[in-house]
């Protein structure tokens, strides 16, 4: 399907039939005024030009594209480019997202921001925003997520967050949203939610897209400067799936470029622990929003499993879901063992120490260069540092840490 | 006449002000309680049953309800099952109506329609889904309504005007007022808000309004019962059911009915 004008999501939120709001009355005065809010603020010149001022002196953007010559030329095909979401302030592309929210915030006159977070990166980067501007900030976590990404625990702390484990139902990622929307149902008027991903009720998708898609200008930009063109395909790993739609947004115009969503498939789909809500799941409504969930047939949430905490989600963002059922974006699947193949080929062919979240992307680079012509580009969005994995890779693969 | 409305009318005919509507999540502590339960419930006062549909993610709910959720689901509690459950206590009691309170994704999995279908065969008189605001409500409300349902909505605190008179336009039944600013079982709710703001409400919504969230005695049961048409007690029951042995859970969820019953009535004398 061509998509030449594309305005989504329509003025209550909603992608095709995905999206909305599908929240508790209580939230939803809160979700207007956020709505309005944001809806004056996103062309207001001021407002914009602060974001780009805080995303270049403090995130350090705009953050390079890099041509990963010796991983293209060890394949022996495509030429592989990766977005270096991984050198932003805090390691991840997610400060991206964290900076607007928290001016939104700020401009609402809220002084406590609360956070949900998986691997850690959206708490860490929440609670750096909070402690730039001043405000108290608690960061919901799953207990098994603490227990996995221990030195992001003690990165939120040492700026001055609080850390809330969460011991409900699977103790991950959905079971700290859970918490978070609870936290904000009771403290609506002090609080603002900053929600990590492009899932949740509108306006959030609409909004973390937003913010993110400063990833994919950029590339618009860098790609042509420095290889006289646009990639062949954009690929990017998808839990949620807020860097995937921060490089996908501004592409999809661009109908020769092709989208690929890298859902995690764990120990592999056939088992059933794994975390591809497009390729194994069902339409639903969980967390405020309709979208593609991993649930048993009689529509309870199913327990996800992943390698990496921060894929660990059995939604993901409702723009996804239409994009994967217009046909304009392709979503597979990388295992457990492939994304930790990847992670390291990518340190020791690059020097670079990639999340095991975006190792699933580059596992998939990795994975169908070899049959692609060498003139051929693949622009993998590296969104986030392995440091925090190193645990988690030195138990998998047998090194004494 | 829908039962729910019934009811109300029988409430009023008889010159009482408000029901009691006990809440409990079906299959907790056990699938075999359930059907029991709910006749104790009326034994010791309940003019309408609210009856929690376990889901994995209660996003609205605070710990109580969350963990009895949990407890029934790890008892395999579907939606299915609580159906059947409805259907099992009709066969003994078909007046007093029965309101399925729950989240929207095992009713989507289901599909609205056969749900919808589904429940009425099975005896249920009212469905709240709490994660279906009015605006993403419309096919949901036309099921209810085709199958003979009162769809019931929540109002807030929070709710301006607007709102109230968005529900008013879909809500049969009555509506649920959330008393307080949180998650069920928070924290006590301020009767004088509450008061304050029910008979506006009452006069956009044109059908019973109905106060639950922080309702946990007699006292407070009585001084909501004053202004409000219906007492929802949800987590106090449940806290109730958890705390008791197995074979004690029907004589104290009864003990305790009784005395916010009695709460209840008491307000009609004042």
């Amino acid at each position: 399907m061509a998509i030449t004008s594309y305005d989504l999501p329509d003025a209550r939120g909603h992608f095709g039939p995905y999206g909305g709001i599908f929240v508790a009355e209580t939230l939803i005065p809160a979700l207007t005024e956020l709505k309005d809010t944001y809806a004056a603020l996103r062309r207001d010149p001021q407002f914009i030009a602060e974001f780009e001022y805080e995303l270049k002196h403090y995130v350090g953007r705009p953050s390079p594209v890099y041509h990963a010559k010796r991983l293209s030329d060890n394949l022996g095909g495509a030429q592989i480019y990766l977005k270096r979401e991984d050198l932003n302030h805090t390691g991840a592309h997610k400060i991206n997202n964290c900076i607007g929210q928290a001016m939104l915030a700020r401009h609402m006159g809220k002084k406590r921001v609360i956070a949900e977070t998986g691997a850690g990166q959206h708490g860490v980067a929440s609670a750096t925003v909070a402690a730039r501007y001043g405000m108290e900030c608690v960061v919901y976590m799953g207990s098994e997520d603490i227990k996995r990404q221990a030195a992001n625990v003690y990165r939120m702390k040492l700026l001055g967050a609080s850390v809330m484990p969460v011991e409900s139902g699977s103790k991950t990622l959905k079971d700290a949203l859970n918490e978070a929307m609870r936290d904000w149902v009771a403290n609506v008027s002090t609080t603002f939610y900053i929600i990590g991903t492009v899932a949740g009720p509108h306006p959030y998708p609409v909004m973390v897209r937003d913010f993110q898609s400063v990833i994919g200008k950029e590339c618009l930009t860098q790609m042509p400067e420095l290889c006289g063109c646009q990639p062949d395909a954009v690929i990017a790993c998808v839990g949620g799936g807020s860097n995937a739609m921060g490089i996908f947004y501004p592409y999809i115009p661009c109908e020769n470029v092709r989208l690929i969503g890298v859902e995690a498939a764990g120990e592999g789909i056939a088992t059933g622990r794994h975390a591809a809500s497009l390729t194994a799941g069902r339409p639903g409504v969980l967390h405020g929003n309709r979208t593609y969930l991993l649930q048993d047939a009689n529509g309870q949430i199913t327990e996800t499993h992943s390698i990496s905490a921060g894929l660990d989600y059995p939604g993901v963002g409702p723009e996804h879901a239409w994009l994967k059922d217009s046909g304009r974006a392709d979503y597979v699947t990388i295992t457990d063992a492939e994304a930790l193949e990847a992670f390291h080929t990518l340190c020791r062919l690059e020097g670079i120490i990639p999340a095991l979240e975006s190792s699933h992307a580059v596992a998939h680079a990795v994975r169908i260069a070899p049959s692609m012509a060498k003139d051929k580009i693949l622009l993998v969005n590296l969104s986030g540092r392995g440091d925090k994995d190193i645990p988690t890779v030195a138990e998998k693969s047998g090194i004494p840490f | 006449m829908s039962k729910i409305q019934a009811t109300f009318e029988r409430l009023q005919a008889e010159g009482r002000r408000a029901a009691l509507i006990p809440f409990i999540i079906t299959g907790d502590p056990d699938p075999s309680l359930t059907v029991p339960l709910m006749h104790a419930l009326v034994e010791s006062g309940a003019d309408i049953i609210e009856l929690g549909v376990p889901f994995s993610d209660p996003m609205a709910d605070g710990q109580t309800i969350q963990h009895a959720s949990e407890r029934a689901l790890a008892k395999g509690v579907s939606l299915r099952l609580v159906l059947e459950m409805v259907a099992n206590f009709r066969a003994d009691d078909n007046e007093t109506p029965v309101v399925l309170m729950g989240y929207a994704n095992p009713i989507e999995a289901m599909g609205v329609d056969t749900f919808a279908a589904a429940a009425f065969d099975a005896g249920v008189d009212g469905v709240l889904v709490v994660d279906y605001p009015p605006e993403e409500s419309a096919s949901f409300a036309r099921a209810m309504r085709d199958h003979a349902l009162d769809p019931i909505f929540l109002l807030a605190p929070t709710s301006t005007e607007q709102r109230i008179a968005l529900v008013a336009e879909l809500a049969s039944g009555y509506v649920y007022y959330v008393s307080l600013k949180g998650v069920t079982g928070s924290a006590e709710l301020d009767v004088e808000a509450v008061t304050r703001r029910i008979p506006g409400i009452r006069a956009l919504v044109g059908v019973p309004v109905g106060v639950g969230f922080g309702i946990r005695d007699a006292q407070t049961a009585r001084a909501i019962a004053r202004t409000a048409d219906a007492v929802v007690v949800g987590s106090r029951i449940i806290e109730e059911i958890e705390q008791s042995p197995a074979d004690e859970v029907l004589a104290r969820v009864k003990r305790l009915v009784a005395e916010l019953r009695r709460g209840i009535d008491e307000a009609d004398k004042a």
